[in-house]
């Protein structure tokens, strides 16, 4: 029997992601990847991966996973999330052994939205156009084009015990702080009061969120006498556009690639992490910055993920640290503030 | 209108859009394709890809190894300039069933003109349209020629599916749909041809600058056309030239 683990229990959304599929926004193929990328990139460093090897994404999931065909080496990192190793509790944000027959219970996360499970060698499911991410509208990458459902077999590499156990200090989800985002592409189809509106006030996720988009609830932006129909032009990941009920919508990694709506701002690439870990419900507030600035928050966004490798921890060392401070369950407890 | 000249726009840290008018115009359009072609044989550092819109140019790029206002700026002084019209040798012939259950919106559409749905349909297969973009949904092809004469708001509410391979109008555009997905436009015609085929080489058929023409097809020939494009036969013919 081929090396795999059984999806035993599901309850929420969960695909198989990885670096995404780049190169088909000219043909209307909007990237994928991961909602979180630093906390994707950080679970498959824990298990000894590449940053952008397959990994399963969970969005506010709860899940069980059992060894069926042989030891696997995993590691859980992204939104905060009880687990259990056959009932008793492991930490997140460490690379542990799940033994043979042995089941891993992860909890639906306490904060935050996305959480990320690697394994040793990722998941071994078929690269479509040069991605296994899955892209849920098209029906492709993932497990065979869709959505993962419980009971599913998730394919492994040969050997997916390779690795050591190591550790990461967990990246906080900054669940507050302002969404920093450059004005325009089409700022000037605006009311100087629909730009108040946006700058200053507090909006919140709606519940029609998901991989595509988050839009938000919360005072309407006013458009400009120009109207809210523009003829279709193109999205990126990040783009606000506000349709006619002036209620914006924050495209994101599965977005439409074009659209006919008046888009007021970009969020910046290093934010794109922060409002996707939002939850229906929780608050955003929007902050202008300058094109250089994003630039420079982008390459510090990158040489964090960058520098990830080199900040993988012996776990002995972690266990004994907690074990001094006799504070696990605080410093778990911890992982939701801001940095 | 096409503006007197292009203007840059800012998308965030990871792009920039070059836009050269507001609305649907073939000039246009072609100085879209034009810029986009130059870029690519530039090969310009820090460009990642580029998307061809109706009316701009959007450039994606490497937030490491370029800055969007410099490689903006150096863009839009490209776009300024008179650059060479892209030579467009792809012609696609497209076999489309109109109306019936292929086109449920024909008759709807003519009795709005007050034309008889096969002047519809000849009016709708007369122009020689061109790939203007393909966007919202992986392989769907956005046309720029439409007959005015045909043009017509969308439907006050979408329908939540549409058929893969539905041809439909929806203002003064023309579209080639590839999957199934909700619509507000007005559903013309089918055609059996498979514009993106993941398994495929290649999985897009239609690029950005084609040609497209449609060809009126009875129902009756559906089920072969169908089943040839469900075994991998090409359907829709393609004329070089």
């Amino acid at each position: 029997m081929s090396a795999h683990l059984r999806l035993a229990r599901l309850a929420g959304a969960a695909s198989i992601q990885d670096g995404g599929r780049h190169g088909y926004l000219r043909y209307g193929l909007s990237a994928s990847g991961p909602m979180d990328p630093l906390a994707f990139a950080a679970a498959n460093r824990l298990v000894g991966n590449p940053a952008d090897a397959a990994a399963l994404e969970f969005g506010l999931a709860g899940a069980r996973l059992r060894a069926e065909s042989g030891a696997v080496r995993l590691a859980l990192a992204g939104a905060p999330s009880g687990m259990r190793l056959d009932g008793e509790p492991v930490a997140a944000h460490r690379s542990l052994v799940l033994p043979d027959g042995a089941e891993l219970t992860i909890e639906r996360p306490r904060e935050g939205v996305f959480a990320y499970l690697a394994v040793s060698g990722g998941f071994a499911v078929r690269s479509v156009m040069g991605s296994r991410a899955l892209h849920q509208r098209a029906a492709l990458g993932g497990l065979d084009g869709r959505a993962l459902r419980e009971g599913d077999r998730l394919p492994l590499t040969a050997s997916p015990t390779g690795g050591t156990d190591v550790c990461l200090d967990p990246v906080p989800l900054q669940r507050t702080a302002p969404i920093r985002v450059v004005l325009g592409p089409q700022d000037d189809l605006f009311s100087e009061t629909g730009l108040a509106t946006f700058l200053h006030e507090t909006f919140t996720v709606s519940n029609r969120a998901d991989r595509m988009g988050y839009q938000l609830d919360g005072p309407a932006i006013a458009h400009g006498p120009g109207g809210f129909n523009i003829v279709s032009d193109a999205t990126v990941a990040g783009s606000v556009q506000v349709p006619g009920s002036g209620r914006p919508i924050v495209l994101l990694a599965d977005r439409q690639t074009t659209g006919g709506y008046p888009k007021i701002a970009t969020v910046i690439s290093a934010d794109l992490r922060r409002i996707a870990q939002r939850r229906p419900g929780e608050p955003v507030r929007f902050e202008a910055i300058d094109l250089a600035t994003a630039t420079r928050l982008a390459r510090e966004e990158a040489a964090r993920i960058a520098a990830l490798g080199a900040q993988l921890k012996p776990v002995e060392s972690e266990t004994e640290r907690l074990m001094a401070a006799n504070l696990a369950g605080a410093a778990v407890d911890a992982l939701g503030t801001e940095d | 209108m096409t503006y007197d000249a292009p203007r840059l726009l800012a998308c965030g840290d990871t792009a920039f859009t070059i836009e050269f008018g507001e609305r649907i115009e073939a000039p246009c359009s072609a100085r879209v394709l034009a810029l986009d072609a130059a870029l690519a044989a530039r090969a310009l550092p820090g460009i990642r890809e580029t998307v061809p819109t109706y009316r701009s140019l959007t450039v994606h790029l490497d937030p490491l190894l370029a800055v969007p206002a410099e490689l903006g700026r150096l863009v839009l002084a490209l776009a300024g300039e008179p650059l060479a019209a892209v030579a467009t040798p792809r012609l696609w012939r497209v076999p489309v069933v109109y109306g019936g259950a292929f086109g449920i919106d024909l008759e709807a559409v003519a009795a709005h003109h007050g034309l008889a749905p096969e002047a519809v349909i000849e009016r709708h297969s007369a122009p020689e349209y061109r790939v203007a973009m393909i966007g919202f949904l992986p392989g769907y092809a956005y046309l720029e020629g439409l007959d005015p004469g045909l043009a017509l708001s969308r439907r006050p509410s979408p329908r939540p599916v549409t058929p893969a391979g539905t041809i439909s109008i929806g203002g003064a555009q023309a579209l080639v749909a590839s999957i199934a997905a909700p619509s507000g436009w007005h559903l013309l015609g089918r055609t059996p041809e498979r514009t993106f085929v993941p398994e495929r080489d290649p999985v897009f058929l239609l690029r950005p600058g084609d040609r497209v023409r449609f060809v009126p097809t009875p129902a009756a020939r559906w089920d072969a056309l169908a089943a040839a494009a469900e075994a991998g036969e090409p359907v829709a013919e393609l004329c070089q030239g």
